[in-house]
């Protein structure tokens, strides 16, 4: 069983973010570039489950939709521990041309399970994971908590409102995982580093595609009001304010 | 142009959310001078289905079939394509909740539409047809123009008030089915928690974070919630201890909610915590650190010990109830 996992290259979370060109684009100066948090958690989850030889998983592979500066992201991958890593050599546009993009690797290597996260930190999608699978025309589950393999077959937990499911699909398909796949990231340790330099990347060129949708402009959100105070002694005044000022409660 | 909203159920219930989504697409008919259609799958009674109409949905195509007992995401994308095709759809729109991640990805490709997710305002201009969505967590808007002749839709939970309108609405019945090999889903086991308020549907919602320094201190916490008919949530810290159970940890990587009052006690503020919560309406921050960065997000704030002050609070409602 072959793992894909999908990853995406974003801004470190603690960005502060600004604009260029008139707010039509990102200003990328002084950003640090990490792995979307939620591919990184996938990530760890397939190399939990490639290392237990009980689930039959053979190889964990990463590919990302990105120009040549993303490198350094996708030798993360690899230095926490990935086998190899494909990139699609494009400047990603929207969701819909990186699945595109994505399902036509997949189609060329095959592969069992394909994960992707949720969403990204950039631009807060939630649509990869979905749209391979239905450019494939296979199976999708989303909101993944948990993988797990019962006598060689995958059973995922999937979050619904005020609980769980577990459930089974058929492979080959495609999970859109979220928090509690995997308890914390996994760190690369130093001989992973090492390893990476020389794990392979295969380089693909973008076939067709044109995205379906363009940001023309970015804002900031409206700022909120000034805080107001209330004394801790008289905190009970707090109710009174949200009662008959906000009206919340 | 018309405008088809997916309307779910749960155990052949609306909610609110369901409500905010038909006022929504009721909005963006009005601006473009035409009419709403609700579809809703699987078994709903006539007078739940009638609510949508009180919204402004002109129909209401109420679809049944065996198919749709369980969510099998290639299924039901297959019949909202085909009720999408049937209605001549021009835009569709989505809750951003599990569902909608599940579905609007998938009928974007099928239909070959242009989606814009985490939408949280009626479009800014129909000709482009361009929207206003979240981006990078909530500390960047973008405007983001969709290009194909069918849209795709999902709207950011809480972001449009509710709007009733003098309405007589249609319902029409339709037994459907779509090509079985698509079933694919299979339900193993469910865990469900009956009779709580959850925290994605709460008005009201109190959280604590580190600052509550212990599991044993969250008592007055839980009573404060229970008093004000809200659900609890807490920070990654918290929930990573084990102190909290993982589905109320609010925060970029957990639940990203909008709930109308958001009580943080004894939580800083980080940015990861911020991009979950930032869409609520009223932030309330109490923090024995006045230079939490919370505050600067907050509309009220106590700079207090947590543990002193959410006793007073369930004081004050109780006495003031």
């Amino acid at each position: 069983m072959k793992i894909l996992v999908c990853i995406s290259n974003v801004p470190d979370t603690t960005t502060k973010i600004k604009f260029a060109e008139g707010n039509t684009s990102i200003d990328t100066t002084g950003i640090q570039w990490v792995i979307n948090p939620w591919d990184e958690l996938s990530l760890t989850r397939a190399l939990e489950l490639r290392d237990d030889a009980s689930t039959g998983v053979k190889s964990v592979t990463v590919v990302h939709v990105g120009p040549a500066s993303s490198e350094p992201t996708i030798r993360k991958a690899l230095a926490i521990g990935a086998d190899d890593a494909i990139r699609v050599n494009a400047e990603t546009s929207d969701a819909w041309f990186v699945a595109s993009q994505i399902a036509e690797v997949v189609k060329k290597e095959q592969f069992d399970i394909i994960m992707s996260g949720i969403e990204s930190s950039d631009y807060n999608g939630s649509m990869v994971g979905g749209m391979v699978a239905e450019f494939l025309g296979i199976p999708s589950v989303s909101a993944v908590s948990g993988i797990n393999f019962d006598n060689g077959q995958p059973v995922l937990t999937r979050e619904i409102d005020g609980g769980k499911e577990v459930v089974s699909v058929p492979v080959p398909f495609t999970a859109v995982v979220q928090k509690g796949i995997a308890k914390e990231p996994r760190i690369a340790a130093m001989r992973g580093i090492m390893m990476a330099r020389t794990k392979p990347v295969k380089l693909y060129e973008p076939v067709g595609g044109e995205p379906l949708t363009r940001i023309v402009e970015f804002e900031k959100p409206a700022p909120r009001a000034a805080c107001r105070y209330i004394d801790a002694e008289n905190a009970g005044d707090l109710i009174e304010i949200l009662r008959n000022e906000a009206k919340v409660i | 142009m018309s405008v088809l909203v997916y309307t779910e159920n749960w155990d052949g219930k609306f909610k609110k959310l369901s409500f905010e989504l038909v006022s929504y697409a009721t909005g963006l008919a009005k601006m473009a001078g035409t009419s709403v259609t609700a579809v809703s799958v699987g078994k709903v009674e006539e007078e739940e289905l009638k609510k949508l109409g009180t919204y402004g949905a002109g129909k209401i195509i109420n679809v049944t079939g065996s198919q749709f007992d369980i969510l099998d995401n290639q299924v039901y994308t297959s019949v909202l394509a085909d009720v999408a095709q049937q209605e001549n759809a021009s835009v569709i729109v989505f809750a951003n909740n599990n569902t909608g991640k599940a579905v609007a990805p998938r009928l974007s490709v099928k239909l070959r539409a242009g989606i814009g997710t985490g939408v949280s305002k009626l479009p800014l201009s129909l000709e482009p047809f361009t929207v206003y969505k979240r981006t990078f967590s909530g500390n960047a808007y973008a405007h983001l123009i969709i290009d194909t002749a069918v849209k795709i839709i999902t709207l950011a939970q809480n972001s449009f008030d509710l709007a009733e309108t003098e309405n007589k609405a249609v319902i029409e019945n339709r037994e459907m089915a779509v090509d079985g090999s698509l079933l694919k889903t299979a339900i193993k086991d469910v865990q469900k928690q009956a009779g709580k308020i959850l925290l994605m549907d709460a008005d009201i919602v109190v959280s604590g974070g580190r600052g509550m320094k212990s599991p044993d201190n969250w008592g007055p916490l839980v009573e404060l919630a229970s008093l004000l008919g809200g659900a609890t949530a807490c920070s990654r810290p918290v929930s990573d201890e084990g102190w909290r159970p993982h589905e109320e940890h609010t925060g970029q990587t957990g639940k990203i909610i909008a709930p109308n009052l958001y009580i943080a006690a004894g939580i800083s503020g980080a940015t990861q915590h911020l991009a979950g919560i930032s869409s609520s309406k009223y932030i309330v921050a109490i923090n024995t650190d006045k230079d939490a960065p919370i505050f600067e997000s907050a509309q009220y704030g106590i700079v207090g010990d947590a543990m002193k002050v959410l006793p007073k609070l369930v004081e004050a409602v109780k006495s003031k109830k």
